[in-house]
């Protein structure tokens, strides 16, 4: 394939590789670790990579003091409605874009370029403006609406590769025997690209969960308070409580992390193809 | 499935490569297709282009296109939180106000040295990575999935994870740099401008080099075996290739996710946000987070003639972005042969 590999070639590259993941997954180590220290240990010196005693502690403190249980809640059910809707939204899109030519497409895909380019603060105030008009501000609705118009754009062109990658053949096929074209996007194409829209709904899950900017403008009030909004809260006091704050980094990374496992083989095998090609 | 019978009145085109005002239609369509039947058929096709692209038009023009046009206004506005009865055009005196700031020249200089100081790191290592799990081997599934895992988490929060590494007194940075002897006493990294500045740069690139490593990984698959066959009966090394055929197949691939990945990590505030809030003194503020701190200081109009200019910097990005995505058309494209996903744009 490529060439014979050397012993020591083997020696350098999985030495790399070797570093690289250490790199990779020792910050995730290190704040688990820490939120699982007792208060007064994290301050220990010198610094325990292994600590002698494990306590719950932070986590506690987490449901007890701060109301984190809700701010999950909250997150969860924003990031699975705007998610699946934005998913199904961009399947729609997608489709169009990739099966059709027309004069406007080329417009509509640089349009979807555009929004990556622009910083999401300069239309924050005019969407808090227009959030107060609609009553939507502190409203979970009006965080669902503006997070599935920052995930289509993306998600639309994610899925229209995954599209591409099927053959036309298999929905002229389709056509042949009978089925309408919507019918052939039903029953053959979307059972087809289901990998492909798993890994975009993920993917927009992910990043509904993760966005803080949008969320600190329009979620204000304790009870409709996302996570990323909350841990902003953590650290603009002066000095960080770093055991509440590595607790609550442990649960908001957790799901996404347990999400992308499974993502992150759909959307490698989505680009490298093969799959899905019949 | 039975054969495709090319020429039956039921293999509508799915795809034509004519304009729509045109005759559209694939090759194989029925020469004998009337006019009036054609002009059905393409109302039929806009009607559906229409309908389902309806959904995401409206909601982007909404919740997205709507606000900035209207944000960008306030540019050319008097638009302050501390005095809203006037708020009368003032030309461009709030781009004259960000020229003239003294913490601009910094800025300005920092967000060049973090677009460049994390793209060129993420695509050599990226590189490296994707030639090296080109190869099976054991774990390689594993492998891929757990250096994916930084791509999962927010900036926000990697810059949160990367404060508490680089603490000056509990930090694990310094508690390694010490104990390995490397340094004598401990660095107050966050504290000092260009200390600070490198360790955002490292904490980018953690959370930045997988996604290279899979665009290229992808792309590295498409390219035929033979090629390196015909490369090692020609006696090249391995870095003539490299950067004789590997390189040049997978250009179009390279050039895409680094230019996409230049409009990111230009507009990518929150992992600074999190890590330094650009401090020490906003000496590592980058255009985006400098904007976030003149919006909490209520001068929108300021904030936003910084947002037109962060949007003209990235449309000039663009048109390299079309450009290289035209020459791909140009050489191939859709229907000469059908090519790896890593070859295809990702956004035309």
């Amino acid at each position: 394939m490529i060439g014979k590999e050397t012993t020591a070639g083997r020696a350098t590259k999985f030495t790399f590789l070797g570093l690289w993941l250490l790199f990779s997954v020792f910050p995730l180590y290190w704040i688990a670790v820490t939120s699982l220290k007792a208060p007064g240990d994290i301050f220990s010196f010198p610094i325990a990579y292994w600590p002698e005693r494990f306590s719950l502690e932070n986590y506690r403190g987490l449901f007890g003091k701060a109301d984190f249980g809700t701010y999950l809640v909250n997150s969860l059910v924003v990031a699975t409605v705007a998610g699946a809707v934005a998913t199904a939204i961009s399947t729609l899109s997608a489709y169009v874009l990739a099966r059709f030519e027309f004069r406007t497409k080329s417009a509509l895909l640089m349009a979807a370029l555009v929004t990556q380019m622009i910083p999401s603060f300069i239309a924050l105030g005019p969407l808090y403006l227009l959030m107060t008009d609609l009553r939507l501000v502190d409203n979970r609705l009006g965080l669902v609406l503006v997070y599935i118009a920052v995930c289509v754009p993306f998600c639309t062109v994610m899925l229209r590769g995954f599209f591409e990658n099927v053959p036309d053949a298999l929905e002229e096929a389709a056509m042949i025997d009978g089925l309408s074209r919507f019918g052939a996007l039903v029953r053959v194409l979307l059972p087809v690209m289901r990998p492909g829209i798993v890994a975009a709904f993920i993917f927009n899950f992910v990043n509904c969960w993760n966005e803080l900017f949008l969320s600190v403008t329009l979620m204000n009030s304790d009870g409709t308070k996302t996570v990323p909004t909350a841990l902003n809260g953590f650290i603009s006091s002066f000095n960080i409580d770093w055991g509440s704050m590595s607790a609550a980094a442990v649960l908001t990374i957790a799901p996404t992390m347990i999400l992308f496992a499974f993502a992150s083989r759909h959307i490698v095998q989505g680009l490298t193809s093969g799959a899905v090609k019949g | 499935m039975p054969a495709a019978s090319t020429g039956s009145p039921a293999t509508a085109p799915l795809k034509s490569s004519a304009p729509p005002s045109g005759s559209g239609g694939a090759p194989r369509r029925p020469g004998a297709a009337g006019g009036r039947r054609r002009r059905e058929f393409t109302t039929r096709r806009g009607l559906i282009v229409a309908a389902f692209m309806a959904p995401a038009a409206v909601f982007v023009a909404i919740f997205t296109y709507y606000p900035m046009i209207a944000g960008s206004q306030m540019a050319f506005r008097n638009w302050n939180l501390s005095d809203l009865t006037d708020t009368s055009w003032v030309g461009l005196k709030n781009f004259r106000d960000v020229f003239t700031d003294p913490a601009w020249g910094t800025v300005a200089g920092n967000t060049l040295l973090w677009v460049a100081g994390s793209i060129v790191p993420q695509l050599v290592i990226g590189f490296a990575i994707a030639l090296w799990l080109r190869r099976r081997f054991r774990f390689r599934g594993l492998y891929q999935a757990l250096i994916f895992f930084p791509w999962a988490i927010s900036g926000f929060l990697i810059g949160i994870l990367f404060r508490w590494l680089f603490n000056s007194e509990f930090g694990v940075v310094n508690d390694v740099l010490q104990r390995t002897g490397l340094i004598d006493e401990p660095i107050a990294w966050l504290a000092d401008p260009r200390t600070a500045m490198v360790s955002v740069l490292i904490a980018n690139v953690w959370y930045g080099v997988t996604f290279f490593a899979i665009m290229i990984l992808a792309a590295l698959q498409s390219v035929p075996d033979e090629l390196y066959e015909a490369a090692a009966l020609d006696g090249a090394g391995k870095a003539r290739t490299l950067f004789q055929v590997t390189i040049p197949y997978i250009r179009t691939t390279l050039a895409l996710t680094v230019l996409l990945r230049v409009i990111w990590i230009f507009n990518f505030p929150d992992l600074i946000f999190g890590m330094t809030g650009g401090g020490p003194n906003d000496e590592t503020h980058i255009v985006t987070t400098w904007m976030i701190k003149i919006t909490q200081q209520g001068d929108y109009g300021k904030a936003s003639a910084l947002g037109l200019l962060v949007v003209a910097v990235l449309l000039v990005f663009a048109v390299f972005f079309l450009l290289a995505t035209r020459e791909r058309q140009a050489t191939g494209g859709r229907g000469a042969g059908r090519r790896g996903a890593g070859e295809r744009g990702v956004w035309a």
